[in-house]
């Protein structure tokens, strides 16, 4: 990794539901960046608008007000189409309950973004292949033919893992990755996402979990709609250095 | 209006989609198959209301297609071109004051044929019923037709055995008879019956001839008659009191026509000559024509209604069977809540999420439509092999029934598909 540019960059975004005065301001004014390369936790309690964040950061909302550039793109006016062609090429998720297909190959599972990706970037023909590469990266090469109920929790994250590098994206978002995991199965995840880090993958992790926390460079602590403060972990996990 | 703008827009732009090569078809296709696949018996339940009303609706008009071919090659049958002559009332005696003119008598068929031009054949028929006896076998109630020397060139009719009445018999009332094949094996079994006696009535007959089968036509088993010389019926079964005057009354005048195509020619030519014999004007005629054209024209219209009924019914279970795809789909909508929401995370549009749900409606209408037409085109096989019913499987109605099978799926899958792309993504995701 050389030149480091910037992946997200947002600027006093804002986001309320509902109207009037029965309105909630969830997101409030909260204005951040990430570089590439950065591996980011972003911490709070619940109500605090890390799960609103997360959502407008994934391209899965867009602010009410404020702008959100993705990847030097503004993506804050986009569509819903728009959005679903950015949420294709540029993020990868990684959630909490995997949310793989049920009784689909993890080779399937893993190959379904590039069902809809619009530029055709790869061939059908190149799709598996793809896939099989990416199985490997994440240590299930010999489990490319199972399906989700055959697999552990730690290998069907594995599996959503590989799911979200295959079509190359910009960043990771990860919305609680561990969450659902043994402490041994999770520090597994956990080594495997900081792997990817050092191969230069961009990744925001969604988290309570202050030991989660720990792996990251960078703390963001959000606290009723706004940045409460930002940590640079001095003191890393042991396994992060 | 506003509706087929609506349509006319999804149209276009799914056609758009397509060109663009947004997302592969293939794709599509393959997750709509394993969509179906995945749920078998779930999937074949929901298929059943339109298997039932894709086989109905070929089995139904099989049946009224082979009923109105059996109908229309019977009449053809029987000979073509074929004028019926028959009186407006049969009662013996000398008309009242309400009756104008003498009624169908036997002279008329002599005049027919010799004043008409374009006139091939003319043959007279005399109906009665009696009791039949064979040796120690009595039938009763057994029609009696009683008709001309060319009657079987008339009604195209062959004699099997034996041979029909000539003139000589029909000018010396000769009692003798020709048995219809069935009426023959029911007096005497396997024997052969010419040159036995039978006793119609009080008088006994020398049987010198039996038709080959022909059938039933409309109500009239043409199988079960007793065929007798006209002049021998009403000398001694339908004698009419004033005959000496008035003619011997008659039922029926058949009329075959040379030239098809002169046939209405024919008809009026016909009319007049009857008017001016009978003394009526043409408003008031006693007698009535009809031909082989308006028997067949009635009973394709019995059919044609009966035809029509049988297509609402079956339309009707289509639609059923439609309603159950969108049932089946809404729940399937539901249950997939997550899944269509990790479609959308990964960068599924609204369209292409409509387009899953909608190809699966649509393939589980056309599964249902193939396998509807296997059940009925077999099943009409299985009803003409069994029953006495004819049938006959229309090409026409297999189209039909499978291009309303797809269209039902994809009326009924627009509303779920449609529902499922609506789905906010964070809300699906967060769906249990």
């Amino acid at each position: 990794m050389n030149a480091t540019r910037t992946v997200i960059s947002t600027t006093d975004l804002t986001k309320t539901y509902g109207m009037g005065d029965a309105s909630v301001v969830a997101l409030d004014h909260v204005s951040l960046e990430v570089q590439s390369g950065e591996l980011v936790a972003i911490m709070g309690p619940s109500g605090s608008g890390k799960s609103t964040l997360m959502n407008i950061l994934g391209c899965l909302s867009t602010p009410t007000s404020g702008e959100y550039c993705l990847d030097g793109q503004d993506v804050s006016g986009l569509n819903k189409v728009e959005l679903a062609g950015i949420r294709n090429t540029k993020i990868g998720y990684i959630f909490q309950s995997y949310n793989l297909l049920a009784r689909t190959s993890a080779l399937r599972n893993v190959i379904l973004p590039l069902v809809y990706d619009r530029s055709h970037k790869h061939t059908r023909e190149e799709w598996e292949q793809l896939a099989k590469d990416m199985l490997e990266r994440v240590g299930l090469g010999d489990r490319m033919d199972h399906q989700p109920q055959e697999l552990s929790g730690g290998q069907q994250q594995r599996v959503a893992i590989a799911r979200a590098l295959i079509t190359d994206p910009v960043m990771i978002i990860a919305d609680e990755p561990t969450g659902n995991l043994d402490s041994h199965s999770g520090e597994e995840i956990m080594k495997l996402l900081l792997k990817l880090h050092d191969q230069g993958a961009t990744i925001v992790i969604v988290t309570h979990d202050p030991v989660v926390a720990q792996y990251t460079q960078r703390v963001i602590h959000l606290k009723d709609g706004h940045i409460d403060s930002v940590v640079h972990n001095s003191q890393r996990h042991p396994l992060a250095d | 209006m506003a509706i087929s703008i609506r349509w006319y827009i999804t149209v276009n732009a799914i056609h758009w989609r397509i060109k663009k090569g947004t997302m592969n078809i293939a794709e599509v296709m393959r997750i709509s198959w394993e969509a179906v696949g995945k749920n078998k018996v779930r999937s074949l339940l929901t298929m059943l209301g339109i298997i039932i009303g894709v086989a109905a609706v070929i089995i139904m008009i099989a049946v009224s297609n082979g009923t109105a071919s059996a109908i229309a090659s019977q009449i053809t049958s029987l000979g073509s071109n074929l004028i019926f002559i028959t009186p407006n009332f049969t009662r013996n005696g000398p008309a009242t004051a309400a009756q104008t003119g003498t009624g169908l008598v036997f002279t008329d068929a002599a005049a027919i044929q010799q004043s008409v031009p374009n006139v091939a054949g003319v043959s007279v028929e005399q109906g009665t019923t009696e009791t039949v006896k064979a040796g120690a076998v009595s039938l009763s109630s057994i029609s009696i037709l009683g008709t001309l020397p060319d009657f079987p060139t008339v009604r195209s009719m062959t004699v099997a055995t034996g041979a029909f009445f000539a003139a000589s018999d029909q000018n010396n009332k000769t009692k003798v008879a020709v048995l219809g094949p069935e009426l023959a094996q029911q007096l005497f079994g396997t024997a052969d019956p010419v040159g036995q006696t039978v006793q119609v009535g009080n008088f006994y007959l020398d049987v010198i001839g039996v038709f080959a089968p022909k059938g039933t036509v409309g109500s009239v088993d043409y199988d079960a008659r007793l065929y007798l010389p006209l002049a021998t019926v009403l000398q001694y079964y339908t004698p009419s009191r004033f005959a000496r005057f008035l003619g011997q009354r008659v039922q029926t005048i058949y009329v075959t026509v040379a030239n098809p195509k002169l046939m209405s020619d024919t008809i009026d030519q016909i009319t007049l000559l009857l008017d001016q014999r009978h003394g009526v004007s043409a408003a008031t005629p006693d007698f009535t024509i009809t031909t082989q054209q308006n028997i067949i024209s009635t009973q394709e219209s019995t059919t044609a209604a009966f035809r029509s009924l049988l297509a609402w019914v079956a339309g009707i279970s289509l639609i059923v069977g439609g309603i159950g795809i969108m049932n089946i789909m809404l729940v399937s909508v539901t249950e997939r809540t997550r899944e269509i929401g990790l479609r959308q995370s990964v960068g599924a549009t609204p369209n292409d999420i409509r387009w899953q749900f909608l190809s699966e409606a649509l393939l589980l209408s056309i599964i249902g439509g193939l396998i509807g037409i296997l059940v009925g085109v077999g099943g009409s096989w299985l009803f003409g092999a069994v029953g006495t019913m004819k049938t006959v499987v229309a090409p026409s109605s297999i189209f039909l029934a499978f291009f309303s099978a797809a269209a039902v799926g994809a009326f009924f899958g627009f509303y779920p598909a449609n529902q499922a792309a609506l789905l906010d993504p964070i809300d699906a995701l967060r769906h249990e």
